[in-house]
């Protein structure tokens, strides 16, 4: 008999291997490449060879692109990350608590999240931008009928960043977080539950000082989810946000009217904001469990 | 003791949202779909009208044997989401499968799959003007082109064309193949596999007779998600077609930016509709509820 863990790599290890190396060359490669250009010297420009190092194009962004405000779209996204984060965590956890239980229609509020994660991008950003629309005709008209000339002009829309945004980035974040939250109580241990429950906690006691200590990695998870998917949305955002724009809108107007390397300096710059959430997020889940551990020992 | 709180009280927000921001919009975009407008306003109304000028002109073929527009879109747009979703399946499989059968350790599996999930958290315009500097004119592959003596000219198709946008595609959406797979994968039994080899199988027989269909969920989630994305997508076909590649996604974005919203309902409902019917043709093939 052959022995069968041997050291020996099965048949096709290499040709794979190659494959998978390339692949990740693929993916990170071009990204190296802005990466780098984005430090180009006041000389460069979109493409290669690297013409001096200096932080010009960073100066450049900081002073402007043309007509576009930066500055505030950065804010923008960042506001309604954040706010899509709380949200999705909150939504998702509760969601979460109430597929654990008997919930009437519960398979149909699972396939309404999953049609939603599924169903093209461009056809929710239509139906919320028409829904915020017609909210507005519905507004106006209201207003003039009670002759509230005053508060009609004053009226500008209902579609804005922190309404048919909002609700456009949930559309998409949410059934992230329930999948999440699903795979999460899948291999949850409701003995833990029955212990605090015998014990003569009241069901938020538990929830507090049982559940939440034990899901709180996965909480987290979420809410990075949350902001990173948030963070670089622009199909749903595109037709439902109105006159504002967030960072990912500006930057695909941009790439078709800035021709210097500020816009790879503006890329730099929003990738290292992604992986900043993502290390956050890494420090507090590696934070989480270490109390974990000194919790059991 | 305190009773429980009611499921519906914490399922309710949630649903809310859904019901709020999806339901609502999409039977809105129906019923805007059969309203009349002009240029200042929409009008309620019940009218074939949109979908009739969808559809202008599809009743014959022209003169010279060309498609209307629509259906001109419609296979240009089936074309392009049949490449992506063969390019991506191909090597999402492949990096699946190595990941699964060929990786031994879990902490290596852990490690190799986070490197490839990495990319997949920068903005997705970045990732595509991340192409702009190797396939441009003057980009990287072109001066290597020239360099090797291989072509006289640079090579204009490499930028702005159906190549750099199937290219595009891959580089953003393979990671949603790569994900179902790899979890299908790893709840195959192993000892089928030791089965299958004990029974005599070549190794291509074991991937084709063992594995394939067992990761068939995956492959099926992986191909929905793309299938679904490519269909509707307006911004990286834009943004790498240099605007000049036409798509269902791209028609609904123009129409809207006209103000045209009940002719978008139309074409969106149109979609919806398409992308239904590829949905239930591929889980004809696939029972998913079964699987899940």
């Amino acid at each position: 008999m052959q022995a069968r863990v041997s050291d020996a790599r099965a048949p096709g290890f290499w040709p794979l291997a190659i494959v998978f190396g390339l692949f990740v060359m693929f993916l990170y490669g071009p990204m190296l490449t802005i990466f780098v250009l984005s430090f180009q010297g006041p000389e460069g420009g979109l493409t290669f060879p690297l013409r001096g190092l200096s932080l010009h194009w960073f100066h450049a962004l900081a002073a402007g692109l043309g007509t576009v405000d930066i500055a505030a779209a950065f804010r923008r996204s960042l506001l309604l990350g954040t706010v899509v984060m709380g949200f999705t965590v909150l939504l998702s956890l509760l969601a979460g608590l109430a597929f654990r239980k008997r919930l009437r229609g519960g398979d149909a509020l699972f396939y309404v999240a999953i049609a939603s994660l599924i169903m093209p991008s461009i056809i929710v950003s239509l139906g919320i931008g028409l829904q915020f629309r017609l909210v507005d005709t519905g507004v106006k008209a209201a207003l003039s009928a009670l002759g509230a000339e005053g508060t009609l002009e004053g009226y500008g829309s209902a579609l804005g960043l922190l309404t048919s945004a909002l609700g456009a980035h949930l559309t998409w974040t949410l059934p992230f977080g329930l999948l999440i939250m699903f795979a999460v109580f899948n291999r949850f241990d409701p003995s833990y539950e029955e212990a605090a429950r015998d014990l003569g906690a009241t069901p938020w006691q538990t929830f507090l000082h049982v559940v939440l200590p034990l899901i709180g990695p996965s909480v987290v998870g979420i809410g990075m989810f949350g902001f990173t998917l948030s963070w670089d949305e622009i199909a749903r955002t595109s037709q439902a946000i109105g006159d504002v724009n967030t960072l990912p809108l500006e930057l695909q107007g941009l790439t078709s009217t800035v021709t210097t390397p500020a816009i790879y300096a503006l890329g730099t710059l929003t990738t290292v904001v992604s992986f900043l959430v993502m290390g956050v997020t890494a420090g507090l889940l590696a934070w989480l469990r270490k109390r974990q551990k000194r919790g059991r020992a | 003791m305190a009773r429980a709180v009611p499921a519906w009280w914490q399922a309710g927000p949630f649903a809310a949202v859904f019901g709020l921001f999806f339901l609502l919009p999409l039977a809105l975009t129906l019923a805007v779909s059969f309203w009349n407008f002009n240029e200042y306003e929409l009008i309620p109304a019940f009218s074939l009208r949109n979908y009739l000028t969808v559809f202008e002109g599809c009743g014959a073929l022209g003169d010279r044997g060309n498609l209307c527009v629509t259906l001109a879109t419609y296979a240009s747009t089936l074309q392009l989401c049949a490449l992506v979703w063969a390019c991506t399946l191909a090597l999402g499989f492949t990096v699946a499968y190595f990941l699964a059968f060929h990786v031994r350790s879990p902490g290596m599996q852990t490690a190799l799959f986070v490197l490839c999930t990495v990319p997949f958290w920068t903005s997705n315009v970045i990732r595509m003007i991340s192409w702009v500097p190797l396939l441009g004119r003057n980009g990287l592959v072109n001066d290597f082109l020239m360099g090797a003596h291989l072509v006289d000219h640079p090579v204009e198709w490499l930028l702005f064309s159906r190549f750099s946008v199937v290219l595009a595609f891959v580089h953003l959406y393979t990671m949603f193949m790569i994900v179902p797979i790899f979890n299908s994968m790893m709840r195959i039994d192993r000892s089928l596999l030791e089965a299958a080899s004990d029974a005599g199988a070549s190794a291509w027989q074991a991937l084709w007779n063992v594995v394939v269909p067992l990761s068939r969920t995956g492959i099926l989630i992986g191909s929905i998600f793309v299938i679904t994305i490519v269909m509707g997508d307006f911004v990286t076909i834009g943004v790498m077609g240099g605007q000049q590649i036409a798509s269902v996604g791209k028609i609904i974005q123009v129409q809207t930016s006209y103000l045209q919203f009940p002719l978008a309902a139309a074409n969106a409902v149109i979609l919806l509709a398409v992308v239904l019917m590829i949905i239930w043709g591929l889980t004809q093939l696939v029972d998913i509820r079964r699987e899940l």
